[in-house]
């Protein structure tokens, strides 16, 4: 398939939908809209209600603030992540003491944390950041141990032969090895905060994409959630399409960087 | 000019023991008496499993002999052999360095700077005909260019002893007869005391000074100790071709060969059970 009629086909899809979507809620069929607009909206009123935050400037209060929540919930989660993982897989006593709270934390569904980081840290951006440090956290954590871990015996040898110190080992092998690991889940680490900066905005907020989210579906205002969504989708598709120029980047000496997940 | 110099390598009744998973002790290479004197060429051969990379490790410093002595330079190995270059047999180049970083690491961690580092680095890379490679990363590079890498990577911090495990197993056949005379050009150049591993015993007498077999383990022996006294500059692509180097084979394999069928029979046993 050449990349034209893949391009066609893509976009055939999206207006088959949009029209069906547009028909089926105005126009009866034997009598009777199959999506009631008050249920489902329709694809019009919801593109006026996008245009209409981006011309009147409203969305990009909630962008700034979703978007910081995000990267400041990522770089805590990923400094916390890097540091307690280089600790452990370097200290497998602690790192045994510690593995049975580690996986309970991990198995606990996070948004089940939401209501008590609102308590802990108010209605504002710190309780949404703390959820996402607590996404980010464990998959930075697990990576970066894995990848301290899984450092070849040959290379690490190799670097003792040439005499390298320990300190000298942590910096050219063990950090570079961990790093690589951390960048290969760079794409689910970076979505997670977004998920926890949106999921701690919808619970309990007053800015964001998920405050918008929730305040179009307090007074049922079916089209303000669809537009809140496709504005969702947009944001994190630019963010993924940024993470992987970052990824391209930092990991050139890796044989198929994309192809690994 | 080799006598007034002290032994490079002494191994003296090393013997090299682990523990299993079970257990059981299990002895790898027992009462080996080994030496390499300065500037000297020694290849050890024997069947696979042996232990040759044991002896090896031994050297190295990364691995503690149960017991016997190592003595470097006539000075008592503690900790890491400061004074050898180690070539792996698996790819140990750090994948995450360019080709020329990956050598000029030595002398950075060293502390020379990292410029002058790095034109040192260059210089190696030109003399194992990877000049135009500086800025390939391992995964760049085909299986022989990273040897050369390796090589280049050891030979930059100029250690008086160059210990190489099956250096050039992985590669091809052509590859490795090009390999091996790139070895003895960089040797012939800056003699250094080389302890070299192989199961490939035309490699050991067409690169070697001397050429030791090791028996089957487990309690693999240092069973034969041979002096090759073929003539240098030697091209080990034509030097097979030679009635000395016929004899010599002849008469070393005779002894081998017994070893060789041993450690066949023991692999397919341990593969049984």
């Amino acid at each position: 398939m050449s990349r034209v009629t893949l391009l066609a086909l893509q976009v055939l899809v999206a207006v088959v939908t949009l029209v069906l979507w547009q028909v089926f809620s105005t126009v009866p069929v034997f009598g009777k809209v199959l999506l009631p607009p008050f249920f489902f909206s329709n694809p019009v009123d919801v593109f006026s209600q996008i245009v209409k935050w981006f011309s009147t400037g409203v969305i990009w209060k909630h962008l700034a603030i979703t978007l910081w929540e995000s990267i400041l919930a990522f770089v805590i989660g990923s400094a916390g992540g890097i540091l307690v993982g280089f600790w452990f897989a370097r200290q497998p006593r602690v790192a045994a003491v510690f593995d049975p709270y580690v996986k309970m934390v991990n198995a606990l569904p996070r948004v089940v944390l939401a209501p008590i980081f609102v308590l802990w840290f108010g209605l504002g951006v710190w309780s949404k950041v703390a959820l996402g440090v607590t996404l980010v956290f464990f998959i930075v954590f697990f990576n970066v141990y894995q990848g301290v871990k899984e450092v070849p015996t040959t290379v690490l040898d190799n670097g003792r032969m040439l005499g390298m110190n320990e300190r000298q080992l942590m910096r050219h092998v063990y950090w570079p090895s961990a790093l690589s690991w951390m960048f290969s889940s760079l794409h689910t680490s970076v979505g997670f905060a977004v998920v926890g900066a949106v999921v701690g905005e919808y619970l309990g907020s007053a800015a964001g994409l998920g405050y918008l989210i929730q305040q179009a579906e307090g007074v049922f205002d079916v089209a303000g959630v669809f537009a809140g969504m496709f504005v969702l989708s947009a944001f994190v598709i630019l963010i993924d399409m940024g993470v992987t120029a970052v990824e391209k980047r930092l990991l050139v000496w890796r044989p198929t960087a994309a192809a690994r997940d | 000019m080799a006598m007034t110099e002290p032994t490079a390598v002494a191994l003296d009744g090393a013997t090299v023991a682990f523990r299993l998973a079970d257990g059981r002790v299990y002895t790898a290479v027992e009462q080996a008496n080994l030496s390499v004197e300065h500037g000297e060429f020694v290849a050890i051969v024997g069947p696979t499993g042996c232990g040759k990379s044991t002896l090896l490790n031994v050297t190295a410093g990364l691995l503690k002999p149960a017991a016997g002595t190592a003595r470097i330079f006539d000075r008592p190995l503690s900790g890491l052999n400061r004074d050898a270059g180690y070539l792996f047999q698996a790819d140990a180049l750090f994948p995450w360095k360019t080709a020329i970083d990956n050598v000029a690491i030595g002398l950075e961690i060293r502390g020379t700077p990292r410029t002058e580092a790095l034109a040192r680095a260059g210089r190696w890379l030109t003399s194992v005909g990877l000049g135009a490679f500086a800025g390939r990363y391992p995964h760049m590079l085909s299986g022989g260019q990273r040897k050369r890498v390796a090589l280049a990577q050891v030979l930059i911090r100029d250690p008086k002893i160059l210990l190489m495990d099956e250096p050039f197993g992985p590669l091809d056949a052509q590859t490795r007869q090009i390999m091996g005379n790139l070895l003895l050009e960089l040797w012939t150049a800056d003699r250094k005391a080389v302890l070299f591993v192989t199961h490939d015993l035309e490699e050991a007498i067409a690169l070697a000074d001397r050429v030791v077999i090791m028996s089957a383990g487990p309690s693999a022996r240092i069973i034969g100790d041979w002096r090759i006294t073929l003539p240098r500059p030697r091209d080990i692509a034509e030097i097979r071709m030679e009635k000395d180097f016929h004899a010599l084979h002849r008469e070393i394999w005779g002894v081998l060969k017994d070893e060789v069928m041993k450690g066949y029979v023991q692999s397919t046993q341990a593969g049984a059970a």
